[in-house]
């Protein structure tokens, strides 16, 4: 039998991602366990990402196993030539789970497909990045105690923003309204507006954050980079603008939380940090025991 | 002998039984081979093409002797050619004619415009879902993006 993978958030149903989030509460009740004495997963990093492999390792680490694998491609036979096929072939001899980070997009589908143990998506380029979602996820609804009839206000990189999109797929499941905030060039593209319409629900655009910010239940900030502008005063034009400051947050809802995929660089000025509403370093914490929930869930273990 | 009195269908010879496939566009006709796999076959076959058509330009045909396709793999060919017409032939008569339609999935044949997908990078199958069949909108399975009309490619 096909081993079960998770390579897009749309491989779950909304019944298994439920499943999920409960079993990310158990494991932050009780992070270390023994549950995966003697397993043994590889972390297979063929572009580095520092964050999400050392959260990938910690959460085996308190379940007991054992970690192996390498953290970029350099350091790997991919320098010497070798297929993504030879690879997977190769290492899911040594493993009971492979976790796979690949800079190159349909990779993870692909790996799953020879692989003979579970493969978990850490990223394939601009494609998926399903855990991430799934630790989303989890933070709205340990921080609102639901996922019905919240909005969501996105900020930032609308367009080329990987982690905005799927979360705009996943929390499309339930009763959600979006506002999105982003400068012109970076607008949420088209086919995700027309998926919210088609399904009933409410966006807003706009680019001013101020505008929308009291309404929000959650404000998901990502990074606006300078890269991606083609005319580089476009972008000085906008910087400043989708910058979150402290004083922005004083009418904003009580139990208002701010996420961020991280790494962070200046869209959240650090006087936001001490802010009880500021919650992405526990939403970095919330991955661990998300991942913990997803590795289990995969080896059929909880 | 039907169409005998038609001077067009004469520059094809007629066949006895077999598969003529008409309203091909003349500029699609060897990626339609190649679909077929009719290169690789030991029938006989008599193609013409830059026929004048009335309805499509530039037209062209294939008759294949002693062949008759199941609609999977006939409907592959609905990418390039998507008004087809297949006559069914039997002791000279036409005894059926079909249609084309664009499959739900497609394999194999066209290529994902993704420069950065997998299956531009290593040897892999290329695998669609069809989310648009007029115009045509393939939606990779392994990198989720579309490949439209426009920049479809024949493998």
């Amino acid at each position: 039998m096909k081993p079960r993978s998770l390579v897009s958030i749309d491989d779950l149903t909304t019944e298994e991602i439920t499943k999920i989030l409960s079993l990310a509460a158990e494991f932050e009740k009780t992070p270390v366990q023994d549950i995966l004495r003697g397993k043994v997963v590889a972390t297979l990093f063929f572009e580095p990402s520092t964050r999400t492999r050392l959260s990938f390792e910690s959460a085996v680490n308190k379940l007991g196993g054992k970690v192996i694998g390498f953290t970029d491609s350099s350091s790997s036979s991919v320098t010497k030539g070798e297929t993504l096929n030879d690879t997977i072939r190769t290492v899911n001899n040594y493993v009971d789970l492979i976790v796979m980070r690949h800079p190159i997009e349909g990779s993870a589908r692909y790996a799953s497909e020879i692989s003979t143990v579970p493969v978990i998506n850490a990223g394939d380029g601009a494609n998926q990045h399903p855990t991430q979602t799934l630790l989303d996820l989890y933070s709205i609804l340990k921080t609102q105690g639901t996922l019905e009839n919240l909005n969501i206000c996105m900020v930032g990189d609308l367009k080329y923003g990987r982690t905005v999109h799927s979360l705009l797929m996943a929390m499309s499941r339930w009763t959600t309204s979006f506002n999105f905030v982003a400068p012109e060039e970076l607008k949420m593209p088209d086919e995700y507006k027309l998926y919210l319409r088609n399904l009933g629900l409410d966006y807003y655009e706009t680019a001013d954050l101020n505008e929308v910010i009291n309404m929000a239940d959650i404000i998901y900030m990502t990074r606006v980079q300078r890269e991606r502008f083609s005319d580089p005063m476009e972008y000085e034009k906008v910087k400043n603008a989708y910058v979150l400051h402290d004083h922005m947050l004083s009418e904003t809802k009580p139990g208002m939380k701010i996420l961020h995929p991280l790494p962070r660089v200046n869209e959240i000025s650090t006087d936001v940090d001490a802010n009880a509403k500021a919650y992405y370093f526990e939403q970095a914490l919330n991955g661990v025991y998300t991942r913990q929930a997803i590795i289990c869930t995969l080896l059929g273990l909880k | 002998m039907k169409n005998v009195d038609d001077p067009k269908q004469l520059l094809v010879s007629a066949i006895e039984s077999g598969t003529v496939i008409d309203h091909i566009p003349a500029s699609t006709l060897f990626k339609v081979i190649k679909i077929l796999g009719l290169d690789r076959i030991r029938n006989q076959i008599t193609f013409g093409t830059n026929l004048e058509s009335k309805t499509d330009g530039k037209k062209a045909i294939i008759k294949i002797a002693g062949k008759f396709f199941e609609d999977d793999d006939i409907n592959r060919i609905a990418l390039v050619a998507p008004n087809a017409k297949l006559n069914i032939i039997r002791d000279y008569q036409v005894i059926e004619k079909r249609v084309v339609e664009v499959p739900d999935t497609i394999n194999a044949i066209a290529k994902c415009m993704n420069p950065k997908c997998i299956t531009n990078f290593e040897k892999v199958t290329t695998r669609f879902r069809v989310v648009s069949k007029k115009p045509v909108a393939l939606k990779c399975l392994y990198c989720e993006k579309i490949t439209d009309q426009e920049r479809l490619e024949i493998i």
